[in-house]
Parts: structure tokens; sequence; C-alpha cells
């Protein structure tokens, strides 16, 4: 089981965050197109999940899995996303993600006045944090490459 | 235990079969008083809820009749602007039958041509190297697979979260375009497939599935 890399999005798009652990494939453009990429493939998702739905939906799109990984999805009501992109065996990566928000956003960059909302997180303690929060969680084990 | 609907996606991208099984029907009916306590919008040609969510009429369905009579677009059957009449005193109470918009053919297409994209990007922006597009797809109300073979041809299936052994479902409708579209010596690769063999045994195959299990197929 293996976490790869981590997207925070802001509510207007701004990639608030970025983080990789094991990242083998690099995907040839810089950060801040693929950045764009993601979250343009976010958002149609989201309205493609809300149209081809057949019952109404309350949480929406949920996660999408390939031969190869699996990218977990979560949105807060503020607008706020977080993607964890995982390996295929990982299911629980969703609770992951809602104690990410919970207990290091929250409290790192909220609860701290000095960082913008909107913009790119600098704080180092936040990064800290979430690097210690995944390296704890069962889900993270890194192979030998 | 049930399958929404099945999709099959051309190599360019363009929906060449769908098949709707079990979509639910989701119709309110309710009286209501002046004020009207929801707010209502006109988009896309339709009257749809904006605000207000009660009752089991959500946020995003569409306004379908007024007192028993359809509408169409914004008009009453008379030519009256429903938004306009539900403003005045005099024509409360009304009741109002709100629904959850079906999609038309159109918005199918549109949508399968959307879902081509999304499955090019989840494969270029993989962590890992050499990775398919979407297989699994899931929100809280579907789950979407989707299977593509090694001619680029997409099948898709819409189903409940805890229906199982879609991904065999999905070899076996290959199976049946291969059988009665493919060997239909008047169907035309990459269009619309109208082969009515191939409806028919789909069908069949659906329903064994939906009632006995995959394994009996």
């Amino acid at each position: 089981m293996t976490i790869h890399n981590l997207y925070i999005f802001s509510k207007t798009g701004t990639l608030l965050y970025y983080t990789e652990w094991n990242r083998l494939n690099k995907s040839g453009i810089t950060k801040e197109e693929e950045a764009k990429l993601m979250y343009g493939m976010l958002f149609s998702i989201k309205s493609f999940v809300s149209k081809i739905s057949p019952l109404d939906s309350k949480e929406g799109f949920l996660y999408y899995k390939t031969s190869k990984y699996t990218l977990h999805y979560f949105e807060t009501p503020s607008g706020l996303k977080f993607i964890l992109n995982t390996d295929n065996a990982s299911q629980t990566a969703r609770e992951l993600l809602q104690q990410l928000y919970r207990e290091v956003y929250l409290e790192y960059v909220i609860k701290n006045p000095l960082c913008q909302l909107n913009e790119p997180i600098q704080s180092e303690l936040f990064k800290m944090k979430v690097d210690e929060l995944f390296k704890k969680s069962p889900l993270f084990l890194s192979r030998s490459i | 235990m049930v399958i929404y609907g099945v999709y099959i996606v051309s190599k360019s991208g363009g929906l060449i079969f769908n098949h709707d099984h079990n979509v639910p029907k989701i119709e309110v009916e309710k009286s209501f008083n002046y004020p009207l306590d929801i707010k209502l919008n006109y988009e896309n040609k339709k009257v749809t809820v904006a605000f207000g969510q009660r009752d089991g009429i959500n946020v995003g369905h569409v306004l379908t009749t007024v007192n028993g009579t359809a509408i169409n677009g914004r008009e009453l059957e008379d030519g009256r602007d429903v938004l306009e009449m539900l403003e005045q005193p005099e024509s409360f109470p009304v009741t109002l039958k709100f629904g959850r918009a079906k999609m038309t053919t159109n918005e199918k297409i549109f949508l399968a041509s959307m879902f081509y994209p999304l499955f090019a990007i989840a494969s270029q922006l993989s962590p890992e190297p050499r990775s398919s597009g979407i297989e699994v797809l899931e929100a809280d109300t579907f789950r979407l697979y989707c299977f593509q073979t090694l001619t680029g041809i997409k099948f898709m299936i819409v189903a409940e979260p805890s229906q199982p052994g879609m991904e065999i479902l999905l070899k076996r409708v290959y199976d049946l375009y291969a059988d009665y579209a493919l060997k239909n010596p008047f169907y035309a690769l990459e269009m619309p497939i109208r082969c009515e063999l191939f409806e028919t045994n789909l069908q069949a195959l659906l329903e064994t599935v939906e009632k006995s299990g995959i394994s009996n197929v």
C-alpha cells in the first residue's frame, strides 16, 4: 500500500498545496499546468456525476480507480478540495482526508493568522504536520524503488 | 440490486448505444399557498428549484405540471408565463409537481463525449507509469464501470454501488456486441447500433444478472 501524492485546491481553483511521496511517473508538464489540468478534470467530473446520477446526490463524486492508482476526492461545504492518489489497495483514504482537514488544515492554516486564505500555503509547520499525518497512517508503506 | 443503464462509446468518443434499464422515477406533487416558500429559477429551458429543499422536493428538480396540466418550457398551456403566474396571489392555492430532470438523448451524447477526455486525463495525471484510464468511478448514488476494448470501444455500466460482478458483466456485453452487432451485415462501424437482436439479448442479460447474480450467466 502506498500514498503517491496530495493536492489541496481552494474554492476558486488555486493550488494551495502540493506534495508527493512515491511518484514514479512525471507527467512531463510543469506543476502549474498539471494543477490546472487536475482542477479542470475534477470540475468536469463533478458536473458529469451530477448529470448522470439517477438519484439526487448529496456528496457527489467520491473516487475513481484506474488499473494503477486510485484518486480519492473530498470536498468541504466551503469548496475546499482535497485530492489524494493512492494505490488500488487503499480503500479508507477518504477518512484520512477528513482527518487532514480536521486535524491539520483547520489547526495550522485557519488558526494561523499569518496564512492568507486562497494563496499557496507557505507555513513550514503545516508541511511538517501533513508529512507526519501521512507517514504514520497504515496506508503509507514506501516500496523500495 | 439495480442496474441503471448501459452506454457504448465509439473509438472517436461518440455515443453509439444506450439503454436505460431501471431508472427510478422521482416525482412529488404538492399544493402551495401564497407566497411560494421555494425559489424557482428558469435555466436551460426548464423551471428548476434553486433554493428551499422540503418534503422530497430537492434543489435541481424541474417543475413538470401546474394544477395537473403539463408545462412547456416556461409557458402554461394557455401561453401564460409560469413564473409570472406564481407571483400573483389570485392564482393560489396551486398544485405543483416536481421531478428529477430526465436526460434527453442529446444530453446523453454530450455526457458520453465528456467522459472521453476525463478518461484520457486520468491516465495522463497518473503517478504510476503506464496507467489505464478510469475503470471505476464512484459517487454516493451510483458506481460507473468502464471497460475499454483493445480496439478502443468503451463499454460503460451505471449501477448501484453495492451491485457485484459488474466487471464480468461488461465483458458479457462485449460478447453480445461482437455476436449481434459486428456480425450484422447492415451495421456500419462507429455508427449508432440499431440491432434488434442485440437489444433483446442485452435486456435479457441485465434482467438475469439483477435477479440471480452474475454467477448464472
